[in-house]
């Protein structure tokens, strides 16, 4: 293997250049990190050590890759080790100055010796040049035997450098700020030297204070690597350190952490934006501190480095602007202070002075930080990575992703504490002690008077008076809305639901052609899709999180970061993005000092075509730098001049183009662009005019419409005003939406972040005026773009005007219509597949077939733009492998049972078990009969469950029911979101199956609550893998750009299946802007995930399946060809059962009995299960037919053969002409024994379970039901313990488990993750210690109790005893905690009972039934989005319902109801027997008094839903009755 | 949408046809009024389909949703200008058309489909009341000339559609009065004769010049459409399919197309010399379609003694066959209001002779025959021996379909070619081997529905724009129509 692999060099992620589809600056990592330092000051080399200690116990946070012994990386970062580095340093012969007058670092230099010794040569020029003195290099001994293969070949040599300062240096903070300029004048010099390897080049750190060791390491191979550190001299007082997990694998030794100040756990999903308004602002920097080395420091972001490697790279900026590092820190993380009520002004006004500055980093980010006298760690606005801390007493802190991490002896533990969301957590290593949140952050406010600062400063807009405006000119609208290209559907779909404050909602993804490939004129925004989170970063929920989002930001003048004027407050407040005609007048007649407005015609000479409108963008350009340079601080671009001569520039061209035209000049932090265009109308649009630049828009076309539907009183009861109201807020809802589904929380970070990706426009377009957006297909250029204005303005102004036209375009792209946009689906296509399948006649099969490879031909999809080379390789059909092999790769998509009927669900699945394909259970539960085969002998289950984010249903019995679980991380029609079934359509039936209560709303949250990077995913994985060893693990994402290094982490995180979706699939209920303008056709993410795992060696280790509109043989070639080996449908499949795509599945009205729970409408259902098989055996039957055609006998063969496709040479379509899909069709080059097809298993690791202990100890009870007690220790590397324990009970007693504490566990330690994961019904467990995140996820019946060891002398209910996110989709069992949980707790809990002394923020969100009481204080947003279950909350500060309850679906009410206090009693009651607990004693002992301050939090749905379920028991009963009479 | 789930709450409902023993002693149409009310629960069963069939399914590719959802919203101008974006004369289509809208229509699988005829009738009858309906002279003159040759269905909507792109439209009719099949064709009872005056009202005051009594080729010779940029041939499918069996000679054996022609013409006041006249006779029609049956309605109002109609296919089941499978048009069993005015029908019968004495006819002798399939798949016609039965017959109504254009006049004079079924021959664009000659409607098509002679015309206008101008802002419906089966 090793000489074949001699060809293959692997790439180095720094040396990585694009290949085919895929682009190193697509990777994400996310990762283990933890700190630990010692208040008494002292430097120890234990501390070094113990360092490493948790580097290694959180090993299973990282990964590796195909090489095994190669991981992603790993680093420390200490305080200077001076006695070390003096004696080493002397062995070298070298003399240090004392501390803090040297400066010391490591330095990775090239491989070749020229260029190595060029490096060092340059590297003492720069020092000399710089005025310092240079003392000298030593050889840092290095292990390269440690190394894996890969990491050994990309080795750079390292070395250690010392500096001395020099002359005219002042103080320490100055040499700092002077080897900082030494560093960035090196970095540079070697950018933009010649040398083949000055990619090796890099400085981990230079410092008078700190020093770093790092590599592409694993955990435990940084101590052996790196002699050094195993050195009884290296000490240190603190130590921070990180194991990183990247999606990718190509190795890369620099983007190993810690950085200089920080390490990161997480993502920065504002990246783009952060990174242009960085670039922008440095025209304006100006410091006496840097004077005229100010220049040398110029980019201040590393181009091309990694987002963590850029935040830090912006820390250390402002931490040289003087700020204190805590404040620098606050700046770039600042809490979520808009929407918080109980912040203190102070604290509210510094972070709104320094919004004035600085847009947020947004993202998961858990971030540990230090400059060697601060050490400290802060957590993102929304709490999304975990960070546990322990102080001992006697001075030790320890913090890190996991609690457990070093064995601490818990009788020395004084505190347990966690990282809360927007807090930091610091320890002044001077003064030897921890400083609180508060305090620190009370003294950084009060340095400078912000309040008074923004109070003279800061203008609020809605005060200043708005003058008129002119009324509407109804008699040009028609034409003008023909100008702007308004349709029908525009008027009819988009706009009239805003009236009414909602966003327009469809179903059944779309099937009309990408914007380039559309004959009809497609506006700009149609062209770009919009990025969402999956797995490496989650999506947020703005609607029941809303407290940590904000649409409020400023415009006008940036100025200097370096300084903190009065005058830097001089900005306007803005509540809405959304300007009202009266509002953009205001601006433009602004006449407050400090503020000057231009207007900017935004149109060109239609006449002259192309070359005008680049003219017409030209001037615009310069007109708006002319603009900055005399003063102006808003600039406004208008269409409103738009007419007969002048056509409308496209308003996101303008935009986008003056946006970066302005970065480019300096100039863009000095004015606000604002949009005055009558183009923009839908969410889609604005979220692309703010991603590229837009400070704020005023749609007067979408307002005027609106104006015209009230006339017309075609909004039912709204009346202009009120509708033209509701359009903003209903594009605002939308707004947050859309950047939520990035997991951004302020427009303020997402303005400019270019949250996007292009597909069809061309190279020289996006370079020009979208630079930093993915295009990989080529398209359109500015000539086609004014081609497409041209039409648009034709249709405005005909050369005559016909009478009994229509007078609007009918658009056609939500509904088909003859003359509007194309559908894949269309009657005929629809007409033909029916009548084939229902008379199993294969001849109108291809009649159907053609229909839709027409259409995609024609340029519907990118697949129709291929075509199949001749091989000269066919065979006989009779060779190829028969239709009845082929599809069982075949699998129906989910679709959950209460999105379709029972009947449809089951024909599916008797469908597909009956050809051994795979029907998928979708986010619905399953009713256990169907476990079973039916009296007919016909198996009902699904093949495939699924596990989404709702956790419906989701028990233990139903995973081991399984032989495929599929993890839905992202859903093509709208990815980045979650979901809602409505009360209404909770019909009993289904509210049985999804563990709920009838008629109780049920809310799927955007992100999993388990999953917020790669690393949990990686964790579900296991658990899942724990919970049904037997099953195959699946991850569905949707293709998006990145998506292929996505797929390579969860190759790496061990799933077994990787779903690429394309974005066009179908769903009950989403929103139009979802459906249209989220996600890429499956093509590119397919393409791209294969290229990725091919590279990167993990393709064979696991299986590749594609969705996406897959509707005729040619579309599953073309898939496999492309690298999938399994096939997902379900449009095909669902037509064939009789849908006729109505597309008002949201409606509950399905005509055909699928898509309804109604029963009067499911005895419309006419299908049978052949009419599936015999979809599938079309389909079959044409792949096989294709694969004779090409020359491969089996599907493995074929897969991945893209060099047997090509791209169609005559293409006459005026667009579609200039794509390109080179990249798409690329065919890695790999040696022999480089996989491209699924050929191994993964090793999931699940040998070394404890659960195998368990199970051999608990025989007698699972073979016998006999009672076993089993007494063991744990740690937090036992990772789901209980799990298949649980799974072992519900194979074979299913859901009812075994009699109550058959099995007794009494476990002491630190629980690993997913503690207890869907344990079932007759497990006991007793932990004395304490747990980490996601304690008692998915629990089924077991009962878990924690509390702290006997020996700890620390108050329970003050320390945190359980991690985050604990029973989450919990369907029973019960759970007493003593002592704290972390964020969320019991969220979307549907049936355990537990009690707990203290909950973080979001406590029993999403909540659908059980019951939770909390003996004590909880965090903020408790019961957000809670429809079900009771909760009781001991609030003894009287100030839950004010600050810290979500009272939108809930009501609070006292204790009184006798049942009520019956039931609190005894949970506490229970509490205090299992964990004797002081808290329950006590409150017991005074429990009327008590009782007083409990609140009962009922929510509405589920108070008037039993009420329902009373009354419809009631009726039952008298008829009962009535019947015996 | 309006009202998601109003298929489920309203039945289809149609208005009431006035009694039989009223009705066929005038000739005014059939149906009572409908109620508005009524009407918007109709629109109200519409369900707003992500694929609309009813719109492939009508070859006009009328917009039936929107139009149904504003009639439900009260939005009735809006809806009428919907309505006439894609059809010229609703209230021709809305009377007169067969509706395989409705055949498609998704409700139609397991329901009653919407009454979407009876809406666009209404729709039009709605904006005639309320004073919408004005001429709409074109807003330029483009200099150019055209001639449409026959005023039926297609030869109007082409010359309306050709009038707004304006061109300067002159619309030859042999006839004395224009409307062609509509005019003399269709039974007042169908379609009273005021509704087509009262469009080619509006006709005349938009622009369009009529020349009634001008049969090109006969009292206006073709050389003379040279002055014309464009010649469009709208002249419909004229010549009759004959029975050529003995005793065809008789007396009495007449053509539809000579007997129902006669009862309008004397409905409109014109007094005739002679009129074929089924009062007091035994009534035989051959032919089981739409002709046919209109002319077992006009032989009752005559006063027939009896009326038998006679099919040569077997009967068609009630429902749509699965051969014919939800959203094709099915052959099924039809019964129009003029069968159950009284009237007995055969179906599986052949005649074979005619008998007559004096050469008057008398009776007729059929056959029963039946249907299997060949060898080849086809179905072949068997006579089933001993059924042989003779009928009296006094009069004999022949109403088995046309065979095309007649052939002699203009089509011989403008020397255009024909197609292997003796259509009209043309391209894509609907022009004829002549250039700037084009066909549309029957003549190009062959026989067909209303609804197809309206599309053609505009279709074909659309063309002629295109050719005269280079470029046209009339709509087309784009193609897509569903096919038969």
């Amino acid at each position: 293997m090793s000489d074949q692999s001699t060809d293959f060099q692997p790439l180095t992620g720094s040396m990585a250049q694009p290949r085919g589809l895929y682009d190193p600056a697509n990777e994400r990592d996310a990762c283990g990190v933890g700190l630990i330092c010692s208040l008494r000051g002292e430097k120890s080399h234990s501390i070094v050590h113990q360092g490493l200690q948790i580097l290694v116990n959180l090993a299973h946070r990282g990964a590796c890759g195909a090489d095994e012994k190669t991981g992603d990386g790993a680093g420390i970062l200490l305080q200077i080790p001076d006695a070390f580095l003096r004696a080493r340093a002397g062995d070298a012969g070298l003399r240090l100055p004392e501390p803090q007058a040297y400066g010391a670092g490591l330095v990775f230099l090239p491989r070749d010796p020229a260029q190595m010794k060029y490096c060092m040569d340059l590297f003492e020029k720069v020092v000399r040049q710089e005025g310092q003195e240079f003392i000298g290099w030593r050889d840092v001994p290095v292990r390269d035997e440690v190394l894996g293969e890969t990491a050994r070949k990309v080795k750079p040599e390292i070395k250690q450098v010392f500096v001395s300062r020099g002359k005219g240096i002042k103080d320490a903070s100055h040499f700092e700020r002077k080897l900082y300029v030494i560093r960035k004048v090196l970095e540079k010099a070697l950018r933009d030297s010649e040398l083949t390897e000055k990619k090796y080049f890099y400085i981990p750190s230079l410092s008078c204070n700190t020093m770093i060791y790092k590599g592409l390491l694993l955990a435990d191979q940084i101590e052996p690597f790196f002699p050094d550190l195993t050195d009884p001299l290296m000490a240190s007082s603190l130590a921070i350190v990180h194991q990183r997990y990247s999606t990718n694998t190509f190795p890369t030794w620099d983007l190993a952490q810690p950085f200089r100040f920080l390490c990161h756990n997480g993502e920065i999903n504002t990246l783009r934006g952060n990174i242009n308004w960085m670039n922008t602002r440095e025209g304006l920097f100006k410091s006496e501190l840097f004077d005229s080395d100010m220049a040398k420091l110029f980019p201040i972001l590393t181009p091309g480095a990694s987002d963590s490697a850029i935040l830090d790279n912006a820390l250390e900026l402002l931490y040289h602007t003087g700020r204190p590092l805590p404040q620098a820190m606050m700046m770039l993380i600042p809490e979520a202070w808009q929407n918080h009520k109980t912040m203190s002004d102070e604290k509210k006004a510094f972070y709104e002075y320094q919004s004035c500055m600085m847009e947020p980093w947004d993202g998961p980010a858990s971030i540990p930080f230090t400059d060697g006298h601060y050490v400290g760690a802060v957590l993102d606005r929304n709490g999304l990575r975990p960070s546990r801390y322990t102080v001992t007493k006697d001075g030790l802190v320890v913090m890190a992703s996991e609690t457990g991490v070093l064995p601490i002896d818990p009788a020395n533990v004084l505190r347990k504490g966690r990282l809360q969301p927007g807090r930091m957590f610091l320890v002044n290593m001077d003064e030897g002690r921890i400083v609180d949140d508060e305090e620190i952050k009370s003294e950084i406010c009060r340095r400078k008077p912000y309040r008074a600062w923004l109070n003279e400063n800061l203008v609020d807009f809605e005060a200043i008076p708005a003058p008129s405006c002119p009324p509407t000119n109804f008699q040009s609208l028609l034409q003008r809305q023909n100008l702007f290209g308004y349709t029908l559907e525009d008027l009819r779909i988009v706009l009239t639901p805003t009236a009414k404050g909602e966003e327009a909602i469809g179903s059944m993804g779309t099937d009309t052609p990408l914007a380039v490939l559309s004959e009809r004129p497609q506006l700009l925004y149609s062209y770009f899709k919009q990025l969402f989170a999956q797995v490496t970063n989650p999506p947020l929920d703005a609607i029941r999180e809303e407290l940590v989002t904000s649409l409020q930001y400023n415009i006008g003048s940036a100025r200097n970061l370096f300084e903190e004027t009065p005058e830097h407050a001089r900005q306007i407040r803005l509540k809405s993005p959304i300007l009202m005609n009266s509002e953009l007048a205001k601006l433009r007649e602004l006449g407050l000092p400090g503020f000057k407005s231009i207007v900017l015609p935004m149109t060109y000479d239609v006449s002259k075509g192309g070359p005008g409108l680049e003219e017409g963008l030209t001037n615009l350009c310069k007109a708006a730098s002319k603009a900055v340079e005399e003063g102006c601080t808003i600039v406004i671009l208008s269409d409103r001049g738009a007419g007969r001569e002048q056509a409308p520039i496209p308003a996101l061209l303008a935009t986008a183009g003056v946006h970066h035209h302005l970065i480019r000049a300096r100039q863009r932090t000095q004015c606000a662009l604002v949009i005055e265009s009558g183009e923009p109308r839908e969410v889609h649009h604005f979220c692309l005019l703010f991603g590229y630049g837009a400070g704020a828009v005023n749609p007067y076309m979408a307002f005027e419409s609106l104006e015209d539907l009230a006339k017309q009183e075609m909004l039912a009861d709204s009346d202009a005003d009120k509708a033209i109201k509701n359009y903003v807020k209903a594009i605002k809802k939308g707004l947050l939406k859309v950047m939520s589904k990035m997991g951004i929380s302020t427009l303020q970070s997402y303005r400019g972040a270019q949250i996007f990706e292009a597909i069809g426009l061309k190279s020289a377009l996006i370079d020009n005026f979208f630079p930093g957006t993915a295009s990989r297909v080529e398209g359109l250029g500015l000539e086609e773009l004014a081609r497409e204005t041209g039409l648009r303005h034709a249709r405005a102004f005909p050369p005559i005007q016909v009478p009994g036209r229509l007078e609007l375009d009918q658009g056609g792209q939500y509904q088909w219509r003859r003359n509007g946009e194309v559908h894949l689906l269309d009657p005929l296509a629809i007409a033909r597949l029916q009548q084939a399948v229902r008379t199993n006649d294969a001849k109108t099969f291809k009649e159907y077939s053609s229909i839709i490879n027409g259409h995609n031909r024609k340029g519907c999809t990118l697949r129709g733009l291929m075509e199949f080379k001749d091989t000269g390789r066919s065979i006989p059909l009779s060779e190829v492998e028969p239709w009845t092999e082929i599809v069982k790769r075949f699998k129906t998509g989910a679709m959950s049972y209460g999105s379709i009927s029972q009947e449809a669900h089951e024909t599916l699945a008797i469908a597909m078990n009956r050809m051994g394909g795979k029907s998928n259970s979708g986010e619905g539960g399953e009713a256990p009969e169907r476990y079973r085969p039916d009296a007919a002998g016909n198996w009902r289950r699904s093949a495939i469950k699924q596990v989404a984010s709702g956790r419906f249903g989701v028990t233990s019995h139903y995973l081991i029911s399984a032989r495929e679980l599929q993890i839905k991380m992202a859903q093509g029609a709208k990815p980045g979101e979650g979901g809602q079934l409505p009360g209404t359509k909770v019909y009993p039936w289904i509210a049985k199956t999804r563990y709920s209560t009838p008629y109780v709303t049920l809310i799927s949250p955007p992100p999993h609550h388990d999953i917020y990077s790669i690393e949990d995913l990686a964790q579900l994985i296991h658990d899942l893998k724990n919970a049904n060893p037997k099953a195959r693990v699946s991850v569905k994402l949707v293709s998006a750009v990145g998506v292929g290094t996505v797929a390579a982490g969860v190759s790496k995180g061990k799933a077994d299946v990787v779903l690429i979706s394309g974005y066009d699939g179908g769903t009950g209920a989403s929103p139009q802007s979802s459906i249209k303008h989220a996600g890429l056709p499956w093509e590119l993410g397919l393409s791209e995930t294969h290229q990725t795992l091919v590279l990167n060696d993990l393709r064979s280790r696991i299986v590749v399946e594609c969705d996406g509109k897959l509707l005729t043989g040619r579309d599953v070639a073309i898939a496999c060809l492309l690298g999938a080996e399994e096939f997902g449908f379900s449009s095909g499949p669902i037509v064939s059962m009789g849908c006729i795509m109505m597309r008002v599945c949201h409606l509950n009205t399905c005509p055909v009995g699928i898509a309804t729970q109604d029963p009067e409408l499911r005895k419309r259902f006419q299908a049978t299960p052949e009419h599936v098989i015999n979809f599938f055996r079309f389909i079959a039957e044409e792949l096989r037919e294709i694969m004779a055609q090409l020359g491969f006998r089996t599907i493995d063969e074929m897969v991945g053969q893209v060099d047997t496709l090509e791209q169609r040479k005559a293409i006459e379509h005026w667009k579609a002409k200039g794509l390109n899909l080179t990249k798409l069709l690329y065919k890695p080059e790999v040696p022999a024994h480089v996989g491209i097809h699924y050929t191994k298993p993964q090793d999931h690791g699940l040998a070394n379970a404890i659960d195998h202990q368990l199970i051999e100890q608990a025989k007698p009870a699972l073979e016998r039901r006999e009672k076993v007690t089993i007494d063991l220790p744990i740690r937090n590397l036992n990772r789901t313990f209980g799990t298949m324990l649980s799974s072992h009970i519900s194979k074979r007693y299913g859901a009812e488990g075994l009699d109550d504490n058959t099995i007794v566990i009494n476990a002491t330690g630190s629980g690993g993750q997913s503690f207890c994961a869907f344990g079932a019904k007759g497990i006991t467990v007793r932990v004395e210690g304490d747990a980490n995140d996601y304690f008692g996820k998915g629990l089924s019946g077991a009962r878990l109790i924690v509390r702290p060891p006997k020996e700890a002398t620390f108050l329970p209910e003050e320390n945190i005893l359980i991690g985050n996110v604990a029973l989450y989709g919990a369907t029973a069992g019960e759970a007493y905690i003593r002592g704290l949980a972390g964020e969320r707790f019991a969220v979307r809990n549907s049936g355990a009972r537990a009690v707990v002394e203290g909950v973080g923020d979001h406590g029993c969100e999403y909540m659908t039934g059980g019951r939770v009481a909390v003996l004590g204080p909880t965090g903020r947003n408790f019961a957000a989005g809670m429809s079900g279950g009771v909760a009781y909350v001991l609030d003894e500060a009287g100030d839950f319902k004010q600050n810290r309850c979500n009272l939108e679906m809930v009501e609070l009410e006292p204790v009184t109801e006798p049942v009520d206090i019956v039931e609190l009693r005894e949970l506490i009651a229970r509490h205090f027997a299992h964990t004797q607990s002081a808290v329950a004693r006590r409150i017991l002992d005074q429990w009327e008094d008590v009782l007083k301050k409990f609140v009962k939090i009922m929510p509405i749905d589920y108070k008037r839903a039993l009420g329902i379920v009373a009354q419809q028991k009631m009726m039952e009963e008298n008829a009962k009755a009535a019947a015996l009479v | 949408m309006g009202k998601p789930t109003g298929f489920k709450e309203y039945p289809r409902e149609t208005p009431a046809e006035r009694p039989v023993a009223e009705r066929v002693r005038d000739y005014n149409e059939l149906y009572r009024e409908f109620p508005v009310e009524n009407l918007r629960r109709q629109a109200a069963r519409c369900m707003n389909c992500g694929v609309p069939f009813c719109h492939a399914g009508c070859p006009l590719g009328n917009i039936i949703p929107d139009w149904n959802d504003l009639v439900y919203k009260n939005q009735w101008e809006a809806a009428y200008k919907e309505l006439m974006s894609t059809n010229n004369f609703p209230e021709f289509t809305g009377r007169l058309c067969p509706a395989p809208c409705e055949e498609a229509c998704v409700l139609g699988i397991t329901d009653p489909p919407v009454a979407i005829e009876l809406i666009e009738k209404n729709i039009v009858e709605y904006a005639f009341k309320n004073g919408w309906v004005k001429p709409e002279p074109p807003t330029v003159r483009t200099g150019k000339k055209v001639a449409v040759i026959g005023s039926g269905p297609s030869g109007l909507a082409c010359a309306q559609q050709l009038n707004r792109a304006g061109h300067l439209v002159t619309l030859f009719e042999r006839a004395e009065k224009l409307g062609g099949l509509l005019r003399y064709g269709i039974p007042d009872f169908k379609l009273e004769k005021h509704v087509i005056d009262r469009r080619l009202q509006l006709m005349e005051a938009e622009g369009i010049i009529f020349k009634p009594s001008t049969a090109v080729g006969t009292n206006y010779p073709a050389e003379d459409l040279k002055e014309f940029d464009a010649v469009v041939l709208c002249g419909g499918a004229t010549k009759s399919r004959d029975f050529p069996i003995p005793g065809r000679e008789l007396d009495g054996i007449h053509f539809a197309m000579d007997f129902l022609p006669q009862q309008n013409r004397t409905v409109s006041g014109e007094k005739l010399a002679s009129q074929i006249s089924a009062a007091g006779k035994h009534v035989i029609v051959i032919g089981g379609g739409d002709t046919g049956s209109d002319c077992v309605g006009t032989s009752r109002r005559q006063g027939a003694r009896s009326i038998t109609n006679f099919e040569l296919l077997p009967m068609p089941t009630k429902d749509r066959s699965s051969q014919q499978p939800w959203p094709y048009w099915p052959i099924k069993l039809r019964h129009s209001s003029s069968h159950s005015e009284g009237c007995e029908r055969f179906w599986s019968i052949s005649t074979k002779e005619f008998i007559g004495s004096k050469g008057r006819v008398q009776a007729l002798r059929t056959v029963s025959v039946e249907f299997a399939p060949d060898g080849n798949g086809r179905l072949k016609m068997s006579e089933v021996p001993g059924t042989e039965y003779e009928w009296p017959a006094e009069l004999v109504l022949l109403a088995l379909g046309f065979v095309g254009p007649e052939r002699d006049n203009v089509i011989a004079q403008l020397g255009v070619e024909l197609d292997e079924r003796g259509n009209v021959k043309t391209g894509a664009d609907y022009m004829t081997s002549r250039p700037g000659v084009f066909a549309a409607g029957d003549m190009h098509r062959g026989q067909s529905l209303i609804v197809w002679a309206i599309s053609e015309g505009r279709e074909a206008a659309r063309c002629v724009d295109l050719f005269l101008m280079g470029h046209s802002e009339l709509p087309t419906k784009g193609n897509q129509d569903l096919p038969r089966v």
